[in-house]
């Protein structure tokens, strides 16, 4: 029996012209992804092969520092914009003309590129000539905090920097999920007399949880690729005392230190790729 | 009584306001900064006043006119941008609308691999594949060269538009197909009188996609470029970092001519870009 399955010519859809064609067109990103991806993502682990890397990497005192900031950087930052955007959606869900506008003008920082706003924000808070330390010393005579030169306050306004600019999007993400939620519910509940927190606690967080996470996990992997908040605010300094994983590498880089760079990539990898797991499980549906 | 006026309804009215004001002082505060620094005298910026005594377009003149040393190239680097940004955007069009075509409509096979590594790369921060990119570009000997800019955003940019465009092909009623192909279309025909033409919306969102994100990055153009005449206005902004001294108002007008073009294009387009784009972004 098994020998006369085995014999039988194997059913096989001829490659008609609607099959090459196919093929031939997804050869152009196939170039790319090869090329491009493949190739530098695999030259990049053969640099980092070396175990004495990581040795050399775990001795570097602000790898340390920098792997806390991270830390800190992707769960505060993160959940903070994100619990602040599922507020604001049910705000902007509102229906009111002057909202409209509010709406317009939120959506702002994510329209305008991130450059020439951080770099006005890192001279806002200059202390020497910056408008808000002129504004604390015409206010109550005294010199105000030496902003970016203390590493707390400094990783601080990265992250608010990050949250500036991000929150307009995931807030537009959370606000498209709240208004699929039908208002009959609502009206409803209403009806019988429910709050403004039993609704969103019986209504709205039920049928919103999962975008909630898919938003909050994609968010997470994208923010650890956040280079621009902190390398144009801080400069990773003072003391380089505030880098994340992705200023530190381009550090090493910029140091001539590529084996180190990709070392400091590798040890992310664990934290990063059950997270990626998670989001193509989620969105490969 | 005042007809719908209501204590009740004053008083959610006021809330909402208490929740509108600031966020609209925490939007604005950065990006106004940054316009009246653009529009104000040398001396006169860093007063702390809400309006300049004296508004001036002298910063704008200076940038213009290529008339300090930080701005040598300001033409020179404001064309860099949008080659770079403009060859991004074509090129990720034709790469991301030839593969959804071929897995979405052709069901090529292997399509769902192709779709999963897309998606994966997608999901690489793309500052840490910045330091592969970098050692890549300089063993294929692109360094300093402006295709490995657009080269690189196109690599960056492709997988979300494959993605987006494959979702959205995917809702195209099958009957078309099997329409064009009782008619003897050949897939060619299908791609251009009845694929493309459907997917208008979903191109121009994709398209503009890849060019905003080609003309807003910093990090690539500052670690794959160099010289003065191929850097795009990005890096030449960071660049004014470089000193102490920095003519900060004329960095700021910079900035302010460099942020319009995006800004424009995304009010211009946000129709398509908001539906197309957080459709795609996030499936719950």
């Amino acid at each position: 029996m098994a020998e006369a399955v085995a014999t039988l010519p194997k059913v096989r859809r001829p490659a008609n012209s609607w099959e090459i064609w196919g093929r031939l067109l997804v050869v152009p990103y196939l170039l790319i992804f090869v090329i491009f991806v493949v190739y530098p993502v695999g030259y990049g682990l053969y640099l980092a092969r070396d175990p004495q890397n990581y040795v050399r990497l775990f001795d570097d005192p602000i790898f340390f520092r920098t792997a806390i900031n991270t830390l800190v950087f992707v769960v505060v930052a993160v959940n903070l914009k994100m619990i602040i955007a599922l507020g604001l959606s049910g705000f902007f869900a509102q229906t009111r003309w002057w909202i409209n506008i509010v709406a317009l003008l939120f959506i702002l920082p994510w329209a305008v590129p991130s450059i020439p706003t951080i770099l006005s924000v890192r001279f806002m808070f200059n202390s020497e000539w910056g408008v808000i330390n002129t504004l604390i010393f015409k206010l109550t005579l005294k010199d105000g905090p030496n902003w970016l030169n203390d590493p707390t306050i400094a990783l601080g306004l990265s992250m608010m920097m990050h949250i500036w600019k991000s929150l307009p999007f995931w807030t537009l993400i959370l606000l498209a999920g709240r208004l699929a939620i039908p208002s009959e519910q609502y009206e409803a509940a209403s009806v019988d007399g429910a709050t403004r927190w039993q609704k969103f606690r019986f209504i709205t967080w039920p049928s919103m949880k999962g975008l909630y996470l898919t938003s909050t996990i994609l968010s997470m992997i994208f923010t650890l690729g956040d280079f621009n908040s902190v390398y144009l605010l801080t400069g990773g300094g003072p003391a380089d005392l505030t880098h994340v994983l992705a200023t530190l590498g381009i550090r090493y880089l910029r140091l001539d230190q590529i084996e180190l760079a990709m070392a400091s990539i590798v040890v992310a990898l664990p934290f990063v790729l059950p997270l990626v797991y998670v989001m193509m499980k989620r969105l490969s549906k | 009584m005042i007809k719908g006026w209501s204590l009740r309804k004053v008083s959610t009215e006021a809330q909402l306001l208490l929740v509108g004001i600031p966020v609209v002082l925490w939007t604005l505060i950065p990006v106004y900064h940054l316009f009246l620094f653009a529009i104000s005298p040398r001396d006169t910026a860093t007063s702390g006043r809400l309006w300049p005594k004296s508004p001036t377009m002298q910063n704008f003149e200076i940038v213009f006119g290529q008339k300090h040393f930080y701005l040598s190239h300001f033409w020179q680097q404001l064309g860099n941008s949008l080659l770079i940004a403009i060859a991004t955007g074509a090129l990720t069009l034709l790469v991301a609308t030839t593969a959804a075509f071929a897995i979405s409509r052709l069901k090529v096979r292997g399509g769902r691999t192709v779709m999963n590594l897309a998606l994966f790369t997608y999901f690489i921060p793309a500052a840490f594949l910045a330091v592969p990119m970098y050692k890549t570009m300089s063993n294929y000997g692109l360094l300093n060269n402006r295709w490995a800019m657009i080269l690189a955003m196109v690599t960056i940019a492709s997988p979300y538009c494959i993605w987006v465009l494959k979702q959205a092909s995917d809702k195209l009623p099958w009957e078309l197909d099997e329409a064009a192909r009782i008619d003897g279309a050949s897939p060619l025909q299908l791609f251009r009188l009845v694929y493309v033409p459907l997917m208008v919306p979903s191109l121009v969102a994709v398209g503009t996609y890849a060019l905003l994100l080609a003309w807003n990055e910093y990090l690539y153009g500052f670690l794959l470029l160099s010289k003065e005449t191929d850097l795009p206005l990005a890096v030449a902004l960071g660049n004014f970092l470089s000193a102490d001294d920095s003519p900060w108002e004329l960095l700021m007008a910079t900035g302010f001519i460099y942020a319009l073009p995006p800004a424009a294009i995304y009010y211009a387009f946000k129709r398509y870009m908001v539906s197309g784009l957080t459709a795609g972004a996030v499936k719950s």
